[in-house]
């Protein structure tokens, strides 16, 4: 009972807040389904049902009457609290203090109707929320599953609504989807019935028969479940080969700022996620290949003018250059004096590009222009639907590496560093070899991102390379899953993509981002996908043919 | 023949004398205990010999080779190889994966060998695979190369340790404390694997214990430290007669049951 009133009270707490920080009011201008449900509701009866979820799940006991009563109970105050606001604002102007307040946000509250009515109708629903989200507590595990992935789809649908509608616009036969899905602003009702039925109806299936299915593939003898393997990664590429041409050029934009990311958040993944060694100074090596790339083959300057391919191994050349460089000298720090000492680095370098002394060579603050377009035989990779090709062969190739060096003697190393140090050299690594070519590794990934991020603006200026690049890679790194290639793959379209994709509530986007990081690792500190899962798998069956073999040089008495 | 001497080995931190002028030999395949209580620098001594420390005077030489002034990389792939007082595994590594990580400086392929997973790369690969299984197979750990080192069970750690350290292949192992935390039956399994150790790998043992009935079971010669100094050695018999151990481990005129913890 205390537990729900102090859950219902923080609930009120957070939905006032988000309503005077105009979020509610911003959000309401997009509706999730037309004339039904707003943006802007959905958000606060999110808050009400995680909130009304959260008083069931704390309170003692099993009884389920309790459990109802306590979320229906947190339900009820936080909109009695959202209540209290509209009675609050309509007493007293809040106006002069919480610009966000305004008569719209308060006609909101109350679903435009009158106050009184309006308020009696926001406890009601507040109260439901409550009621509804302990109901989801009680109810089978596989109900929860089907009805969240069922209505997650019909918000992200809703959310994303002004992306799906041009792509699906782009092709013929797909763009009768669009007339039966949306409307000029939200969902069609009978689209949103539609495709909940669908999605449930299909993540039913997958939770009843999907387990069978896998074991069922599992025990295929080992030739059909190759060709069934080949053809999924098959199926893989050719999805991954037409996906600027699906996804139009908006869209493409955004997967190659997401690849990007991605080739940087593996190199970084080599030097924090498997060596442990936090560095924050990750985005020098960035810039430091796309100046590379910059000086060699911009005509801007004269000096050079190499192509793209002539430069690049100069690029990386450079790159694993100055990660040994910058390894060299800290060498024997540890934990937050390296993450501090690697930060000073990656300023350094943005501050050198800077300098009017390098200014003739670097081109200042001015940054160096006219770099060339990449060019295989007559193919331009010119704008983003043509990049994303190169971006993907550089990750493809990235994730390669990384593959084959986790599995190796070189990777066992990284990792026996990360966890002790010392008895990793006890065990016979040269940790001044093994942290120096983790630095160069990542450094050498870094660097070739930078050279293609440098073709594809066509121009490098030093305030791209600041050091908020370094802390958003290591965030990806975090969310994404430490150590973890498909981590940092999911963390880049998360903290990423999702930003790029919902450009029109860019104000929100920091206050979302940190909310998101403190949930993160309040919730689930290992990341979205973690290592540790895909290892066990992927040793499972290794070790029972140790099992049978039994060849022993050691007699085991 | 002595596998390992010590030189009037002094260690200082600060004032403090940890180890102080100690010579000790070690004869090849013996099984050799350092005892004495707590803060006399058993694992000060040990630490000298990994190169964790370095000593400020002394000598000691393995096999004819010095160690003072190595780093403990070069030391372990000269032969020694060592265990800790508290287990010290790579918690989130397999169990299979640190077994691998011992067998790091037997090892040669390098970056391009890897990442072209050259003929010559694929084969090491899987010798050292089966070389790991064999030795978890000989610590009784056989089947469960999958588990996090972290979570095995405290007994299972103990022998996970000793299976890394044996994959570096030593000629010397140090062993800190093995039976630290162990009961009475998983005791004896320890002694009995040590004797194993000797035995049938020919691994000479220099051990830090300090259950009596653990060093009088199953050592040829006991040293006995005391702030830092050496002041017994010989057979276990021979120690547990030494009026100066006992002084060291139970005071002057002490009686007792704790007495006869050393008879």
């Amino acid at each position: 009972m205390r537990q729900a009133i102090k859950i219902g009270l923080i609930g009120g707490v957070v939905g006032i807040l988000l309503s005077l920080i105009g979020m509610v009011e911003a959000f309401s201008q997009r509706d999730i389904i037309a004339h039904v449900i707003s943006m802007g509701h959905t958000l606060l009866i999110t808050v009400a049902l995680f909130m009304g979820y959260l008083a069931a799940k704390r309170t003692p006991g099993k009884g389920s009457l309790r459990i109802l009563s306590n979320s229906f109970l947190s339900g009820l105050l936080l909109a009695g609290m959202l209540a209290l606001l509209v009675m609050a604002g309509s007493l007293i102007n809040l106006r002069k203090v919480f610009i966000n307040a305004s008569p719209l946000l308060y006609s909101l509250l109350t679903f435009g109707l009158e106050k009184g009515i309006g308020a009696l109708l926001l406890l009601v629903i507040g109260a439901m929320s409550g009621l509804l989200a302990g109901i989801f507590y009680l109810s089978p595990g596989i109900l929860r599953r089907v009805l969240i992935i069922s209505l997650g789809s019909i918000v992200s649908a809703g959310v994303l609504q002004d992306l799906l509608r041009p792509t699906f616009a782009l092709w013929g036969p797909l763009a009768i989807i669009n007339e039966w899905l949306f409307t000029a602003n939200g969902l069609t009702v009978q689209g949103a019935i539609g495709l909940f039925i669908l999605i449930a109806a299909f993540s039913l299936f997958w939770s009843r028969k999907g387990s069978a299915i896998q074991t069922g593939f599992r025990q295929l003898p080992p030739a059909p479940q190759r060709i069934l393997k080949m053809a999924g990664i098959f199926i893989l590429v050719f999805i991954l080969l037409i996906l600027p041409r699906v996804l139009g050029l908006f869209l493409s934009e955004v997967l190659t700022i997401v690849g990007l990311y991605v080739l940087l958040g593996l190199g970084l993944n080599i030097v924090v996620g498997y060596a442990g060694l936090l560095d924050l100074g990750y985005v020098a090596f960035f810039a430091i290949g796309s100046y590379t790339v910059a000086v060699l083959t911009s005509p801007e300057l004269g000096f050079f003018s190499l192509s793209f391919w002539e430069a690049l191994p100069f690029v990386i050349v450079m790159g694993v250059f100055s990660g040994v460089l910058l390894g060299t000298p800290v060498l024997k720090m540890r934990g937050d004096y390296l993450a501090i000492a690697t930060l000073g680095f990656g300023e350094i370098i943005r501050i050198l590009v800077l300098s009017d002394f390098l200014r003739p060579w670097l081109g200042g603050a001015q940054g160096i222009g006219k770099i060339p377009k990449v060019f295989i035989g007559g193919f331009e990779f010119a704008g983003p639907q043509q990049i994303y090709y190169l971006i993907l062969a550089g990750c493809l190739l990235v994730i390669f590496i990384s593959l084959r060096l986790r599995d190796s003697r070189l990777g066992r190393a990284w990792m026996a560093v990360r966890e002790d140090e010392d008895v990793a050299q006890a065990m016979g690594i040269n940790l001044v070899a093994a942290k120096l070519l983790a630095f160069a590794t990542g450094a050498g990934f870094s660097a070739l991102s930078g050279a293609i991020f440098a073709t594809k603006l066509g121009s490098v200026y030093p305030h791209s390379f600041n050091v908020m690049i370094s802390i958003n890679i290591v965030c990806v790194i975090i969310v994404g899953g430490m150590g973890s290639i498909p981590g940092v793959i999911v963390g880049a379209a998360a903290l990423v993509g999702l930003p790029e994709l919902l450009r029109e509530f860019a104000e929100y986007r920091l206050l979302v981002y940190g909310a998101v990081l403190v949930a993160m690792m309040l919730l689930r500190p290992e990341g979205l996908w973690p290592e540790a899962l895909r290892r066990r798998e992927l040793h499972g069956e290794k070790e029972n043919e140790a099992e049978s073999e039994s060849s022993l040089k050691l007699k085991s008495g | 023949m002595a596998l390992l001497f010590s030189k009037k080995v002094t260690k200082r931190f600060g004032g403090l004398v940890a180890v102080g002028d100690l010579d000790i030999e070690i004869r090849e395949k013996s099984i050799h205990s350092i005892i004495g209580p707590n803060g006399a620098g058993k694992t000060t001594f040990f630490n000298c010999i990994t190169g964790f420390y370095r000593p400020e005077e002394g000598e000691i030489l393995f096999n004819d080779h010095s160690l003072v002034g190595l780093l403990p990389d070069r030391i372990v792939r000269l032969g020694i190889s060592r265990t800790y007082q508290n287990i010290r595994l790579f918690p989130n590594l397999t169990a299979m994966e640190n077994v691998l990580v011992g067998l790091h400086g037997h090892l040669n392929a390098g970056f391009f060998g890897i990442v072209l997973n050259t003929p010559a790369t694929r084969k090491e690969e899987k010798e050292a695979a089966e070389e790991a299984r064999r030795l978890l197979k000989f610590v009784n750990l056989a089947g469960k190369g999958d588990f996090l080192a972290k979570n095995l069970p405290y007994g299972d750690q103990r022998r996970l340790e000793i299976a890394r350290a044996l994959a570096s292949r030593p000629n010397l192992l140090l062993l800190d404390e093995p039976t630290a935390g162990m009961n009475p039956k998983e005791t004896q399994d320890m002694m009995d694997f040590i004797q194993r150790l000797r035995d049938e790998l020919g691994i000479t043992i220099l051990l830090i214990e300090h259950q009596m009935r653990v060093v009088m079971g199953i050592s040829e010669i006991v040293t006995v430290l005391d702030y830092g100094e050496k002041i017994a050695e010989g057979t276990p018999i021979e120690i547990q007669r030494n009026p100066k151990v006992i002084e060291a481990y139970l005071g002057r005129g002490s009686t007792g049951e704790e007495s006869q913890a050393v008879s």
